[in-house]
């Protein structure tokens, strides 16, 4: 804080009176905690595997004990048919789940708000062709169009040449966080568009004009920043349902197959559940089940903080 | 009137050209050619042209008399997909046989989820502010949290395996009773928090209005205040939210139909992703997004015909 705002009265703008409101809420900031600690820990494994850290809870491939061992005193959540620690592939789990959830979640603003930000300003034949291209893709249904993506999308080659790139391999979980990547910006070019064409013809916009700015300019300095709130919320909303598709797309075979992931664990555990090795079955539930909880709480509350006409949609 | 609907069934026509051209982007040019995965490993070459001619793949992509995107359009506008890479059984049959077993499990999950949610939503406006209410609204986000795997997993272990209450696998000789009636009742529990949720905003939003205050005015019952005035003026978001879950029914339910075994359109689309069957995902996409359009019209054509001032902007 600069000196000068310690003399002027305080004006609380969106963002300070949405932020006030959300921190006296406390189920959100507990639920913002445990986002944290989700995001941290993936962050974590990151780093512990740039730099070559041997950190015992992180070596999930190592055999600890006996085959299908039940949770004891010494091995928490038990062993999986191999003698791997149940718990270290669940803490391991979060960097695959979290990564495609992120990755998934930052293409689809890049593809959405821009789309939704140019229809909105400069509306005709462009508003068309873009609320055609989301029309279109949103009337096909969406496990369905996730699925064709992440189906066609699987250890393909991609040829950019013409781009100068090279050949793009696929690999792991590349098609799974391009394929949610592909298909969900639709929501938030939506939701931006309308928003931004309720802005375009306000004063601070007609006093920008008329300072002689360009509509580049006037898009990304004063339309995207005032309506950026919507794309926190969606974002932290958004992100639940990407958890929730990578588990369902690594039981259908086309996510990860090398290295654990919450959804690769379920498909591991359907065939021992009948058995009654319940542990890892649990394990990946309660893991994918703290973030969800904690990211629906904390999406809920700062939507009410942020925009509370967004609550009925 | 008329030239609303008429002018509203033109508008479809650009949507259903562009759900087209996204399936072929999708299969024929980024997908490709995959004559060699059909013929298997030990093909001839001339089996493999054989094969290239069948499918096509011999023609150009766009811009011919004869090129693949007619092709592609000619066999949607006849409903004719060819035969299945995988079994090369005819694809609209396969679709056709599936659709029976597929509804009979979608269709009462979602009678079901509907009318327990719809229920519930009520009472719970009615309570709103309660502990009652704070808990529903809690239990609706912890089940909104819990991925559908786990519902389904352990649903099935538990009420079919362990304590036998129901048929583990779908079985011919058994009524289909007997064999829907589980995931029937996984699929309600799974879907019941995020729709009572849906409702519930839907009915605090109703039972606000000065015409509830005057009907408990005059006397009524909170159950025929809440059944009866309420839910009648309720109507347009749940006909809404119900026509428009219509197409989704045919589709079947990917996961559950492929835990217990149900010969649908889950379990057809499940079989063609581990094959790479491009073949019936392809037509399944493209049914599914037609349905979709189909029941947005219906909707669109029923709003009209409920309030006259509803025009095309």
């Amino acid at each position: 804080m600069s000196e000068q705002s310690k003399k002027l009265p305080k004006g609380r703008s969106l963002w300070s009176d949405g932020i006030h409101r959300l921190a006296g809420h406390k189920l959100a900031m507990a639920g913002l905690v445990v986002i944290a600690a989700y995001f941290l820990l993936a962050a974590f494994i990151y780093i512990s595997e740039l730099c070559n850290w041997k950190i015992s809870f992180l070596q999930w491939g190592d055999k600890i004990g006996r085959e299908y061992e039940p949770p004891n005193a010494k091995n928490i959540i038990g062993t999986d048919f191999l003698g791997r620690s149940v718990l270290r592939k669940t803490i391991y789990g979060t960097k695959i789940s979290i990564t495609v959830a992120f990755l998934a979640s930052i293409l689809s603003i890049a593809i959405g708000v821009p789309l939704g930000a140019i229809a909105g300003y400069f509306r005709g034949a462009v508003d068309e062709i873009i609320v055609w291209l989301y029309t279109t893709l949103s009337s096909i249904p969406y496990i369905l169009l996730i699925l064709a993506f992440a189906l066609v999308l699987k250890d393909k080659a991609i040829n950019l040449h013409w781009a100068g790139l090279g050949t793009l391999e696929l690999r792991g979980i590349a098609s799974v966080y391009l394929a949610m990547g592909l298909t969900s910006w639709v929501g938030i070019c939506r939701l931006i568009r309308g928003e931004v064409i309720k802005h375009k013809d306000r004063e601070y916009v007609l006093a920008a004009k008329s300072y002689g700015c360009g509509d580049g300019r006037i898009i990304t300095r004063h339309l995207i920043p005032n309506v950026f709130h919507i794309v926190i919320i969606d974002f932290s909303l958004r992100f639940v349902s990407f958890i929730q598709a990578e588990v369902i797309l690594s039981f259908l075979g086309l996510g990860e197959k090398n290295s654990p992931s919450w959804g690769a664990m379920i498909d591991t555990a359907r065939l021992d559940l009948p058995k009654g090795y319940w542990w890892e079955m649990t394990a990946a539930t309660l893991a994918i089940f703290f973030i969800s909880l904690a990211l629906n709480v904390f999406g809920d509350a700062l939507r009410d903080s942020l925009d509370p006409k967004l609550r009925i949609q | 009137m008329t030239t609303y609907i008429i002018r509203r069934l033109f508008y479809t026509i650009p949507i259903v050209l562009g759900v087209l051209l996204t399936t072929f982007i999708l299969f024929n040019v980024v997908g490709g050619d995959v004559s060699d995965q059909i013929a298997g490993k030990a093909a001839s070459k001339e089996t493999i042209a054989e094969i290239r001619k069948e499918y096509g793949w011999d023609k150009p992509l766009f811009f011919a008399r004869d090129s693949q995107f007619n092709r592609h359009l000619i066999n949607a506008a006849t409903f004719d997909f060819g035969r299945s890479w995988n079994d090369r059984e005819r694809v609209m049959d396969k679709i056709k046989q599936g659709a029976g077993p597929s509804l009979s499990l979608t269709v009462p999950m979602f009678l079901g989820t509907v009318l327990i949610s719809i229920s519930l939503a009520l009472i719970v406006a009615f309570l709103r502010g309660t502990i009652i209410d704070v808990l529903a609204v809690l239990l609706c986000v912890a089940g909104m949290s819990l991925p559908f795997l786990s519902f389904i997993l352990f649903g099935q272990y538990f009420l079919a395996f362990k304590w036998g209450l129901f048929p583990v696998f779908f079985w011919p000789d058994l009524s289909t009773v007997r064999y829907v009636t589980l995931p029937v009742l996984i699929g309600i529990a799974a879907g019941l928090g995020g729709e009572l949720r849906f409702f519930r905003t839907v009915m605090l939003d109703e039972i606000r209005n000065d015409y509830v205050r005057t009907a408990f005015a005059k006397g009524l019952s909170p159950a025929r205040v809440l059944f009866k005035h309420v839910l009648k003026n309720a109507m347009i978001p749940i006909i809404t939210q119900v026509v428009l879950a219509i197409p989704f029914l045919f589709l079947g339910s990917l996961l559950l139909e492929r835990f217990f075994g149900i010969p649908g359109l889950g379990y057809l689309m499940v079989d063609a992703i581990g094959a790479r069957d491009f073949q019936v995902i392809g037509a399944m996409t493209y049914i599914g997004a037609i349905l979709f359009v189909v029941f947005n019209l219906i909707t669109d054509i029923c709003y009209a015909l409920v309030d006259p001032r509803i025009s095309l902007e």
